[in-house]
This record gives C-alpha cells, sequence and structure tokens, in this order.
C-alpha cells in the first residue's frame, strides 16, 4: 500500500460476517471444507455455510470440547473442518482437545473463535475473549491470524484453507472499518506495512489497526513520520518487518483488544529483543476482566481507541528523544 | 422481603417479576427474555419460599445456595433478587449499561450477594455440588440449589457432575432443568435431543422429579421431596414453556436472546396487567 494516503476508515462488515461469507464461497469451490457449530451458528456467522451445505454441517450443541476433537477427527480423516464458537469458549473449553487433538499430532484443523476482545459488548466478561490470543499462540505448530477487516478476512480464509496445519482465526462482533482496497494482496505470516513512516512504528491486529492509523494521522498532522503496520498474522510473526521497523524507527508501540501480558505486544518484543532492541510502549487490557457496556463505551472506557494509541505513541516519543 | 408459602401470593410476585424482566430488557435493548420469563415460578418459589436466606446478612454462613448456572437469564434473578430487598428495583432499567451493577451476565464483583459469576455454560452444578460438599463438611444445613438450562447440560461437565454427585451422596444439592425445549439456535430436538432426560438422571444415580415448571404447588411439593431425600441427590426436571407469559414469545426461538422493541414491550405488559 502507497505511503501518506488519506484513510477513509468507512464501517464495513464484522469480520466474523466476513467469516461466514467467505467459509460459504469457499464450501462452494471446495467439497472437502466440512463446518461444526456449537449452537451459536446465526452469531459466529457459520449459518451461511450450513444454509447451503446442511450435508457438510454438523450440529454439536452447547458441547465445545467435543466439537473441538470432532473437528480433530475429521481433519485426520482427510476433511478441512472449520469448527467455530465464541472464542472465548472455544479456545478455553476446547483447550486440552485443541492441544492433544489437533496441535500435539499437526492435524488440518481451522478453529474460529468469533466475539474475541472487549468489543463484544453488553454480554460481558465471561463471553469475553481478552486471552486468546496467548492461548492459541501456546499451541506448537498452529498458525494464528486476527485480520482487520472484511477484506484481510476474506483473503485470508482463502489462505487458510490452502495452508495445511492447525490454525486458529480470530474475528469480532461488531462492523469493523475497512482498512483495505478490495485488491490488496495478504500472505500468511507476512505482516503489511499500511502506512511508512521514519519516526515511530504502530504495530497493531484486529480493530486496533484503524485505531493505529487514526493516531498515526494525528501525529503526521504534528510533523512526527508515522510508520503503521498491520500484524495479521501473529504466529509465526513476520520477524523481518518488525526488526526493519526498530531499526529504521527506534519505537515500536504496539496495541491489541487482549490482556497486554500474553499477546500480540510481547511477541514483538521478543523479536525486538532478538534483532535490533529498540524503545516499546503496549496497548491493552490491563489485567482484568471489563464489564457490560457497548461496545464503543467499553473501547473507550479501556482507552483501545486511537487516543490510546495516540498517548502511548508519545510516551514512545518522549522517551526517543531523551 | 416477602417471605410466603402462599401460591396465590407468590404467584403475584411472579406477575410483577415478569414486568420487571420485560421492562430490564426492553431498556436495555439486548438481553435474553426467553429463558428468563420461562425459569419465574422456579426462582421464585425459591426466593420467596424455599430458600433460608438473609437480605441483610447476604454472607450468613449457614444460608442455603442459589446457582444460575444459565447465567443469561439473569434478568429473573436480578428481578427476584432486587424484590427481595438485595440491590435496588429502581436501578433494574440500568441492566447491561457501562457501571451498572446489573451487568449482562451474573458477576460477583459487581453484586457479592451473588454466589457465583455465571455466563459460560456447563459449570455451575460442579460449583454447587462444591459448595453443598463444604456444608456437609461443616455439618451446616445449608443447602444448594442450581438452575440449569435445557441446552446447557448439553455440556460433558454437567454429567461429570452428575455421576459425582450421586457417587458422593451430595444430597444438599438440587439440579433444577429449566426444561423449555429451546436453546440459542432453535429447538433443543432439532440440535441435539435430551431424551430421555428423566431416565438419563435416572441411570445417573440421582432422584429424579418431573414437574410441571410453572406450577408454583408442584414445585413447593418437589422442594419438599428433595429436602426430604436422603443419600442421593435430587434433579427436578422443570417442563417450561420458553418466554411463558408473553403470548408471542412463548415456544417462539426467536426470544431466546432478542429485546422486545417498545412496541412489544407495552403488549407484554398489557397481558401482565
Ligand atoms: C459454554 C457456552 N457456550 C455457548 C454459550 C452461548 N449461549 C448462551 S445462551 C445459549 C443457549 C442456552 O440454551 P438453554 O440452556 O436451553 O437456555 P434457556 O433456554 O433457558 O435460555 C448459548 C449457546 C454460552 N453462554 N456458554
Ligand atoms: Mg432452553
Amino acid at each position: 500500500m502507497s505511503t501518506k494516503t488519506k484513510f477513509e476508515l468507512k464501517l464495513g462488515q464484522a469480520t466474523r460476517e466476513a467469516f461466514g461469507k467467505a467459509l460459504a464461497e469457499l464450501g462452494r469451490e471446495n467439497k472437502n471444507i466440512v463446518a461444526c457449530d456449537a449452537d451459536l451458528s446465526k452469531s459466529t456467522m457459520i449459518t451461511y455455510f450450513a444454509k447451503e451445505f446442511p450435508e457438510r454441517f454438523f450440529e454439536c450443541g452447547i458441547a465445545e470440547s467435543n466439537m473441538v476433537a470432532i473437528g480433530s477427527g475429521l481433519a485426520s480423516a482427510g476433511k478441512i473442518p472449520f469448527v467455530s464458537s465464541f472464542s472465548a469458549f472455544v479456545l478455553n473449553k476446547g483447550f486440552e482437545q485443541l492441544r492433544v487433538t489437533a496441535a500435539f499430532p499437526n492435524v488440518n484443523l481451522k478453529v474460529v473463535g468469533t466475539h474475541s476482545g472487549i468489543s463484544i459488548g453488553e454480554d460481558g466478561p465471561s463471553q469475553m475473549s481478552i486471552e486468546d490470543i496467548s492461548l492459541a499462540c501456546s499451541l506448537a505448530g498452529f498458525t494464528v491470524i486476527s485480520p482487520a477487516d472484511e477484506v484481510s478476512m476474506k483473503a485470508l480464509m482463502r489462505a487458510a484453507v490452502e495452508h495445511v496445519g492447525p490454525m486458529f482465526i480470530r474475528a469480532g462482533r461488531v462492523k469493523a472499518p475497512v482498512v483495505y482496497a478490495a485488491d490488496q494482496k495478504f500472505e500468511i505470516g507476512k505482516g503489511v506495512q499500511v502506512i511508512d513512516g521514519g519516526d515511530i512504528t504502530l504495530i497493531a491486529t484486529g480493530l486496533l489497526v484503524a485505531e493505529s492509523i487514526r493516531a498515526a494521522e494525528a501525529l503526521e498532522a504534528e510533523g512526527v513520520s508515522v510508520r503503521v503496520i498491520d500484524l495479521h498474522t501473529i504466529k509465526p510473526i513476520d520477524r523481518d518487518i518488525i526488526a526493519k521497523a526498530a531499526a529504521e524507527t527506534g519505537a515500536i508501540v504496539v496495541s491489541e483488544e487482549h490482556l497486554v501480558d500474553s499477546g500480540l505486544g510481547v511477541r514483538v518484543a521478543q523479536v525486538v529483543a532478538e534483532t535490533n532492541p529498540c524503545i516499546m510502549e503496549f496497548l491493552g487490557v490491563n489485567n482484568t476482566y471489563a464489564e457490560s457496556g457497548t461496545p464503543d463505551g467499553l473501547l473507550d472506557k479501556y482507552n483501545l481507541v486511537a487516543r490510546g494509541v495516540l498517548a502511548t505513541a508519545r510516551k514512545a516519543l518522549a522517551r526517543k528523544k531523551k | 422481603m416477602l417471605k410466603t408459602s402462599d401460591p396465590a401470593e407468590l404467584q403475584l410476585i411472579a406477575k410483577q417479576t415478569r414486568r420487571l424482566i420485560i421492562e430490564m430488557i426492553t431498556a436495555a435493548k439486548s438481553g435474553h427474555p426467553g429463558g428468563s420469563l420461562s425459569a419465574v415460578e422456579i426462582l421464585v418459589t425459591l426466593y420467596n419460599d424455599v430458600l433460608r436466606h438473609d437480605p441483610a446478612n447476604p454472607r450468613w454462613p449457614d444460608r442455603d445456595r442459589f446457582i444460575l448456572s444459565k447465567g443469561h437469564a439473569c434478568p429473573v434473578l436480578y428481578a427476584v433478587m432486587a424484590q427481595c430487598g438485595y440491590t435496588p428495583v429502581e436501578e433494574l432499567k440500568n441492566l447491561r449499561k457501562l457501571g451498572s451493577i446489573y451487568q449482562g451476565h451474573p458477576d460477583v464483583r459487581f453484586i457479592p450477594a451473588l454466589e457465583a459469576s455465571t455466563g459460560s455454560l456447563g459449570q455451575g452444578l460442579s460449583l454447587g455440588i462444591g459448595m453443598a460438599l463444604a456444608a456437609r463438611l461443616n455439618q451446616s444445613p445449608s443447602r444448594t440449589y442450581v438452575v440449569l438450562g435445557d441446552g446447557e447440560i448439553q455440556e460433558g461437565q454437567i454429567w461429570e457432575a452428575a455421576m459425582f454427585g450421586a457417587y458422593h451422596h451430595v444430597d444438599n444439592v438440587v439440579a433444577i432443568v429449566d426444561y423449555n425445549k429451546i436453546q440459542l439456535d432453535g429447538f433443543v430436538k432439532d440440535i441435539l435431543d435430551l431424551e430421555p432426560l428423566v431416565d438419563k438422571w435416572k441411570s445417573f444415580g440421582w432422584h429424579v422429579i418431573d414437574v410441571d415448571g410453572h406450577s408454583i404447588p408442584a414445585l413447593q411439593k418437589a422442594f419438599a421431596e428433595a429436602s426430604a431425600t436422603k443419600g442421593k441427590p435430587t434433579a427436578i426436571i422443570a417442563q417450561t414453556i420458553k418466554g411463558k407469559g408473553v403470548s408471542f414469545m412463548e415456544n417462539n426461538p426467536k426470544y431466546h436472546g432478542v429485546a422486545p422493541t417498545a412496541d412489544e414491550c407495552t403488549k407484554a405488559l398489557q397481558e401482565l396487567a
């Protein structure tokens, strides 16, 4: 993507909606794709696939750990299963099954966790997934992706079907601002430099990509040259793009809708420490479970908006000056 | 708090509870009316008649304990607890709003008188059995009541708890299944059927009572029978109607998790006048 474009960031589909539509489309092309649900098909949007391919859809009821292992069985027998629920349920309840039946034997299971982060809103903390990046990344051999908008979700869903191996895909409940042009190319494991700049790098995933773009535009107006990187793939992490940003900008801010001490930020920090140590600051959920509220109200209260990214970036810039 | 064993008085509280449920979910613009309305008689009978509890002293060690394992139905619990005097009735309209004690699912951080934070289905029975075991160790008369959804008992953990409760003769715990035949995506029989449900609980070693979950006298009798049952836990299979009391919500899967519009609210309140 070219530098210094003005981003419109118009609200598009929720990434769960883009997931559901993409899965149905891919299902038309590939008869090996099957899907499993745990009584949330109309919320995860796997319903599009279920309606079109009832014979390849398995409703598992409210029994997520069973669903995960059934998916692993389908994968072991050559199918390409997508098992889906709220991220909080499929990962937390299905974790042992993910570890032993999917990660350990390295089967081709695709796990889709929707309603991730605190932007699920009114339902509150029991349904909020703020530790899913941590859990999914702790499964050895898993690929973990977290698309920022409908364009990247659609493209990465296609890549997910082509990729052989266990994978976790993180999706959100609320409409997401469209970051990308429809023809943008994505590759698993390769971050996207959304804006080029030399003074500081804002790295983000999911909804925080758009917020980082907004923060970057505010800083640009003050004459700061800001680089923005979307790490849609969290694992395997794009070491090159991080090392380059660290060397060239000397300051990195990582923002995510996840517990700040166990998500994307610490993984970026590891790469920075191993390559070109530089100033780093982090924005995320701080050691708490949040609460009920509107999605926008919660993102605002917990600072996961452009204002929060901006304040975090100012801290990094101030440290860089010293 | 009105404590009474008079079914007519309990019926009045039940009606008021339904009105509060409709009003608070309408104000919140989101929430779960169907499964709140189906459990009204169960919770009113417990809180206003059966449970030994004291709203002025919620940490009383020998109190009976109540867990709403199907936490999404918290509007019924909030309405009943508020009417008992635990929390302010006027604030029910702030359900699900930022800063409200009436969170989208029961949260002990906001209402310490709750016995458990629930919302992830499948865990309440294990928790309740743990509380009942502690009471037994303490030689406390405390009994524990757990309300489960029918969809909820598709979770394997429920059956692990069922096996444990019977094997350890935990006769001071009562599981109540709100058997309203509907879960989130549709009818239970179309998703993952539970039948034969009474036989399942029996074969797991529980004393089972199959009862009309909207009949207060039948529920009172069932709770008395549960208390009199020694050596094994009791499961009450409460046959209920999802959305009970509001004609257009009854038996309608749509109202599992959709709030009434302002017009629907008016219509519902007329029916509940
Ligand atoms: C572990 C878990 N999986 C999924 C959900 C999402 N969910 C909320 S309510 C519900 C349906 C519950 O149905 P049932 O237990 O029958 O409740 P009721 O009919 O009494 O409302 C589901 C699937 C959840 N809260 N927890
Ligand atoms: Mg039900």
